[in-house]
């Protein structure tokens, strides 16, 4: 699991501070976030050598604000702002988290976007440790990056924590999830600086928890990631490849998180309205509980979340926890009238099912569509040796 | 998401080429620029390339650890182009939310134009559990 060394987690605790700082004393949001970059990548640089300093974050609002300077005296267009008065050190304060994740996940800019700004802006990161996660080219995500400022400056948004914020937070959400996937897919060995992205979801989203600790959906969205994420040693081998739920050596997960994870989705559902996070939460809790899984109880939780949010991955998932109560045949049908297509999930479950209710013939075929369709090379390869087991 | 697109040579489009005028081949190269720059201005641009002739290529193989290597075939016909089947010619990676994104980069394609592109999902080294 992607652990932080001590000068990464001072860093990326610093981050979001420091540009706060920064954008509240001199207003340019695009500029000071550059500059808080390099002031970054320079401690990066430096401190290792040099030790680090007393205040690492007032050494970084230092550097950061030198370096804003510069960067607009080498914009001839904008020399007219050189004048502002030498600066008091800006300051911190506790809001500037939220208010920076609330503008990063600005509804203006596209996802691919949201993220980008977010892990830099937010989580501290470099844009080349974004590229690598994301597995795009440096420079790709430094487009992506300058382009979302650029969005952001259009559309007008300033530094300040909206009145209606809590409108955003389903937006905010949404892109911390994103994140969180983006690194949680990713199978072990075949990628390790992906998976730090789900380490950098998880840290984020807890900051946002302790921010907001009444949002029941936040709290629902760390508890889902925590019982996810709790699963990631059982759920790759070695080699890369995917060993499914129900075949994972349960020894292997981390029931610290797994703690953590039922603590805060048990308190989050006595204590707030029901959404849809909450309801995938308290199906990977109950699916973390030691024994034989408790289906029925499965099966109602996915049938909430099909009123609350209603999706054909939903409905698909809710086939399989019928056809776990009631059998295969009957989760056959439920695929039948269901009428879900055009999904390489749906052919994997229809394989197993099929394989369940002895139709080896038919479940192999499935099991080959399912893998012809699938954009996962480790699902297509677990696909196609279930075919191969069949011959 | 990882998409590929690929262009493709063959008979109809060396016969389009064949027929442009200079300024019409100029801009046509220019098309390709000027999407280059586009597509890495929206972020989206991961690497894209135009490949030399096919009679440059090199076949390689490897048997019983001795490596063999093949000259590029070059089949000529009554053009001064080599006339073989389909080769590729040229491609873009792109990283796009979805297959109609995609679809819509290949369609500013200058080849698209002309002939056709195909675009191609890259398999992705991530998967979920069952």
């Amino acid at each position: 699991m992607g652990v932080l060394t001590p000068l990464e987690e001072v860093l990326r605790t610093a981050a979001p501070q420091v540009l706060g700082a920064v954008v509240r004393r001199y207003g340019d949001f695009d500029t000071s976030e550059d500059a808080v970059q390099e002031a970054l990548l320079a401690a990066a640089r430096q401190w290792p050598s040099e030790g680090m300093p007393d205040d690492p974050r007032a050494w970084l609002i230092r550097v950061a604000s030198r370096r804003r300077i510069e960067l607009l005296r080498s914009d001839e267009a904008r020399r007219r702002r050189e004048a502002l008065p030498p600066d008091p050190i800006p300051s911190v304060r506790g809001d500037d988290e939220l208010t920076l994740l609330v503008l990063c996940c600005h509804p203006a800019l596209t996802p691919l976007s949201q993220v980008a700004l977010t892990l830099r802006a937010v989580g501290g990161l470099t844009t080349a440790e974004i590229g690598r996660a994301l597995l795009v080219p440096e420079a790709t995500v430094g487009q992506r990056i300058s382009r979302a400022k650029r969005k952001i400056r259009e559309a007008g948004a300033r530094f300040v924590l909206p009145a209606d914020f809590e409108e955003r937070l389903p937006g905010v959400r949404q892109v911390l999830y994103l994140i969180f996937n983006e690194g949680h897919t990713a199978s072990s060995g075949a990628s390790l600086h992906r998976v730090e992205l789900s380490t950098e979801a998880i840290r984020l989203t807890r900051q946002l928890h302790a921010r907001l600790p009444h949002d029941g959906e936040v709290a629902g969205l760390l508890a889902l990631m925590l019982l996810t994420d709790a699963r990631r040693p059982a759920r790759t081998r070695p080699d890369g490849s995917l060993v499914p739920l129900a075949a994972q050596d349960r020894t292997l997960w981390d029931r610290a998180r797994i703690d953590e994870g039922v603590e805060i989705i048990t308190a989050a559902l006595r204590d707030t309205e029901v959404g849809p996070f909450q309801l995938q939460a308290a199906i990977a809790a109950v699916h973390a509980e030691p024994g034989a899984t408790d289906w029925p109880q499965i099966l109602a939780l996915y049938r909430l979340l099909e009123v609350v949010a209603p999706g054909p991955m939903v409905t698909l998932n809710r086939i399989v926890a019928q056809a776990e109560v009631d059998g295969p045949q009957a989760g056959l049908r439920a695929l039948a009238e269901a009428a879900l297509t055009g999904h390489h999930r749906i052919a994997a479950v229809r394989a197993h099912l099929l394989e369940r209710s002895g139709d080896t013939t038919a479940a192999r075929d499935e099991y080959l569509l399912a893998a012809r369709l699938t954009l996962s090379m480790p699902e297509r390869l677990y696909l196609e040796s279930r075919a191969s087991d069949l011959r | 998401m990882k998409y590929l697109i690929l262009i493709q040579s063959n008979p109809r489009s060396l016969a389009i080429w064949d027929k442009m005028s200079d300024a019409e081949r100029t801009a046509f190269g220019r098309g390709h620029l000027e999407l280059n720059e586009e597509m890495a201005e929206a972020g989206v641009h991961v690497a894209s390339e135009g490949l030399a002739d096919p009679s440059l290529a090199r076949f390689v193989s490897v048997r019983d650890g001795e490596t063999k290597v093949r000259d590029g075939e070059t089949i000529i016909s009554d053009g001064p182009y080599a006339e073989v089947k389909e080769h590729l010619a040229g491609f873009y990676l792109i990283d796009v939310p979805s297959l109609d994104e995609a679809v819509a980069w290949a369609a500013k394609v200058p080849d698209a134009a002309n002939t056709e592109v195909e675009v191609r999902p890259v398999l992705d080294m991530s998967g979920w559990e069952f």
